[in-house]
């Protein structure tokens, strides 16, 4: 009966192949250091002669140039280099550092949507919005991504999964070139800053993915479930003065740190220099995030706003070779 | 009793030594000139955003800062860095203030913040005459969780010592730190330097390049007060003597580092965010990255400030140790004109 059951169970379940090769990525912005010195400390580790069975773990720091000057970008946003019109541009002496970078990345670990791509990439961020752990993804259906986010409930940071709904040419971020990727984004922290909390939360959360990984490769059986998935739908920008671009208005004290609280229309968002208070004008209640973001102000993005579903996943397991 | 203490003020109060005190009698208190310049400056680090949206605010419509006889003028003193949104283009503006620096000729080749000093020093002083402004407030944000703090680089400046403990009445209960950096080593020349009666307001913990409500409207408060305080000392008042609880700058802490000159471990949890709180011997102070704990090995208790401040990483400095220090307020009041 036991036996019937368990049979019953590797029937219903999906199955994937092993994620043989997962890259680590850090500094794909050079100012986020958590990502950076989990990158440096594993391969210290790795040098030391620690193993890793079941799985081969590839360490990147993506944008050494923006590393090694504690900047975001030198030239562009290299997070923002990976459609797969910037990685088949012709590449000249003007061309910008970082999209010659996007292509050298993307033969190290793609070709992006090839065979050849690595089977995971985990590309490390900081933000300095109050956000918790958040994976960041481009699928809601990727099986793998969202198993993991359920394996990554921890005890000292909450953890979320966040949609991007882009097709895949499009997506323009550095997880988008594995079979499978997310950005694991943790915060809040300033940008040029690391903070042990932080940094301890990301190494703890590496590790329970990696965990993760080693024994859906040995062959475990994952159960079904859900996971809360938070849809990105729009994004809004600071109130700006006409001539100089200049924000007129700062996040509002009772939204600052608030993100992934409800927003119900009406509700404050903007305190202006003057003390007017700007409202929430949408039609829905959205879930607001990466709220007061230091690197979107020249992206103009003072938040973004998701909507919540349960997605339901079902029961997965490696297909054997 | 009351002539000695007048004797010392006018010995040592302000840094110039000539024309700023006059003495009237029957003057019990140190009498200081009236105030008629006074500037605001933000901008001097071009990515600490409540001063430079403060000044850019103030230079559209400057009626909040202005105060009978007085003249205030709000100024960017490092548009190049603000531009960009950086701390400085070439070199720190905040250090750039020596004699050296401000002496040495106009060229092509200077940095820019070298050409920068040069020019703020021929608008705003020159250092050390009776020509520089009165009053200089540098407004600056940090990562830190210092909270206001207010940053004098005297202890024997009187009319710096009675503003700041009335900005302090005046702010209660939301607390403000006075810190002061009179080190021999670890003083610098900052932007504020070029006049009589320099004050920098540091407000925390906010992230470079990011803007948030609650420290923007704190450093305005402040402000607020400072500007109070002139216009009552302008009108007459006379300040009687008092103390100022201040936290004097001791010693700079740096993270220890291998051999290549990175950093081998972070601030320790127990010890991050918690800026003038008691550090003794012995305490937490970092963490390795895999997750041994470093303990303070003074000799004494120390008042950390500054902890993990971003700016401070190349500076080698992972916060700076303080003794506390009870600093006493010569009474003062305007000389008559």
């Amino acid at each position: 009966r036991e036996r019937e059951r368990e049979r019953e169970r590797e029937r219903v379940a999906v199955t994937l192949p092993a994620l043989s090769c997962v890259a680590l990525c850090g500094g794909t912005h050079g100012n986020e250091l958590s990502g950076i010195y989990l990158v440096q400390e594993t391969l210290k580790n790795k040098r030391k002669g620690e193993a890793m069975e079941a799985v081969t773990v590839v360490t990147v720091i993506s944008n050494p140039r923006a590393v090694q000057q504690r900047v975001r970008y030198t030239e562009t946003d290299l997070n923002r280099c990976f459609t797969y019109a910037m990685l088949s541009a012709p590449v000249s002496e003007r061309t910008p550092y970082e999209i010659i970078r996007s292509q050298e990345l993307n033969s190290l670990l793609g070709p992006k949507g090839s065979g050849q791509a690595v089977d995971l990439i985990c590309d490390l961020h900081n933000t300095t919005a109050n956000m918790g752990l958040c994976l960041i993804t481009y699928a809601d259906s990727d099986w793998i991504c969202l198993h993991i986010c359920k394996h990554l409930q921890m005890a000292t940071i909450p953890v979320r999964y966040i949609h991007y709904d882009i097709p895949l040419s499009e997506a323009f971020s550095l997880e988008s070139v594995g079979k499978h990727g997310f950005a694991m984004e943790i915060g809040p922290q300033p940008h040029g800053v690391i903070r042990s909390n932080i940094f301890t939360a990301m190494q703890e959360a590496v590790h329970l993915m990696l965990d993760w990984v080693r024994l859906f490769n040995s062959g475990t059986q994952f159960d079904e479930g859900s996971v809360d998935v938070y849809t990105m739908v729009k994004n809004i920008d600071y109130p700006r003065d006409p001539y100089t671009h200049n924000i007129t208005a700062a996040v509002h004290p009772e939204l600052q740190d608030r993100d992934f609280c409800l927003l119900y229309p009406g509700d404050p968002i903007f305190l202006s220099f003057s003390g007017e208070i700007l409202r929430y004008k949408g039609k829905e209640p959205l879930y607001p995030f990466f709220i007061n973001e230091c690197a979107y102000y020249e992206k103009g993005v003072a938040l973004l706003l998701a909507r919540k579903s349960k997605v339901k996943i079902p029961a997965i397991q490696c297909s054997r070779a | 009793m009351q002539t000695g203490l007048l004797y010392n003020a006018v010995q040592t109060s302000g840094h110039l030594g000539w024309g700023t005190v006059a003495m009237s009698s029957p003057c019990n208190a140190a009498c200081f000139p009236r105030v008629r310049r006074v500037a605001i400056f933000g901008g001097t680090h071009g990515n600490e955003m409540s001063g430079i949206t403060l000044v850019n605010m103030w230079m559209k419509n400057g009626a909040e800062v202005q105060r009978n006889g007085v003249l205030t003028k709000p100024f960017i003193t490092n548009p190049g860095a603000v531009e960009k949104c950086t701390r400085y283009i070439d070199t720190d503006l905040n250090r750039a203030f020596t004699p050296e620096n401000l002496s040495t000729p106009s060229g092509d080749g200077l940095p820019y913040e070298v050409q920068r000093a040069k020019e703020i020093n021929q608008l705003f002083g020159p250092k050390g005459s009776p020509d520089a402004y009165d009053v200089i407030f540098d407004l600056h944000n940090t990562t830190s969780n210092m909270g206001s703090t207010l940053i004098l680089e005297s202890s024997t400046d009187h009319f710096n010592l009675q503003m700041v403990h009335y900005i302090k009445k005046a702010a209660a209960p939301e607390s403000c730190a006075v810190l002061l950096n009179e080190h021999p080593q670890l003083r610098y020349a900052t932007t504020r330097s070029v006049s009589t009666h320099p004050v920098g307001l540091e407000v925390g913990p906010q992230p470079q390049g990011v803007l948030r409500s609650n420290i923007f409207e704190s450093m305005r408060m402040i402000v607020k007060h400072a500007l109070d305080f002139i216009e009552l000392f302008n009108s007459g008042v006379e300040f009687p003597t008092c103390t100022v609880e201040a936290f004097r700058v001791h010693e700079s802490v740096d993270y220890p580092r291998d051999t290549n000159g990175n950093i081998t471990a972070m601030v320790h949890p127990r010890l991050q965010d918690c800026d003038w709180e008691p550090l003794n011997p012995g305490d937490p102070m970092f963490q390795t990255f895999d997750g041994w704990s470093i303990p303070y090995a003074g000799d004494g208790p120390v008042y950390p400030a500054f902890i993990n401040e971003a700016a401070y990483y190349e500076k080698q400095q992972a916060f700076v140790a303080t003794r506390r220090e009870t600093l006493a307020a010569a009474a003062i009041r305007k000389a008559s004109e």
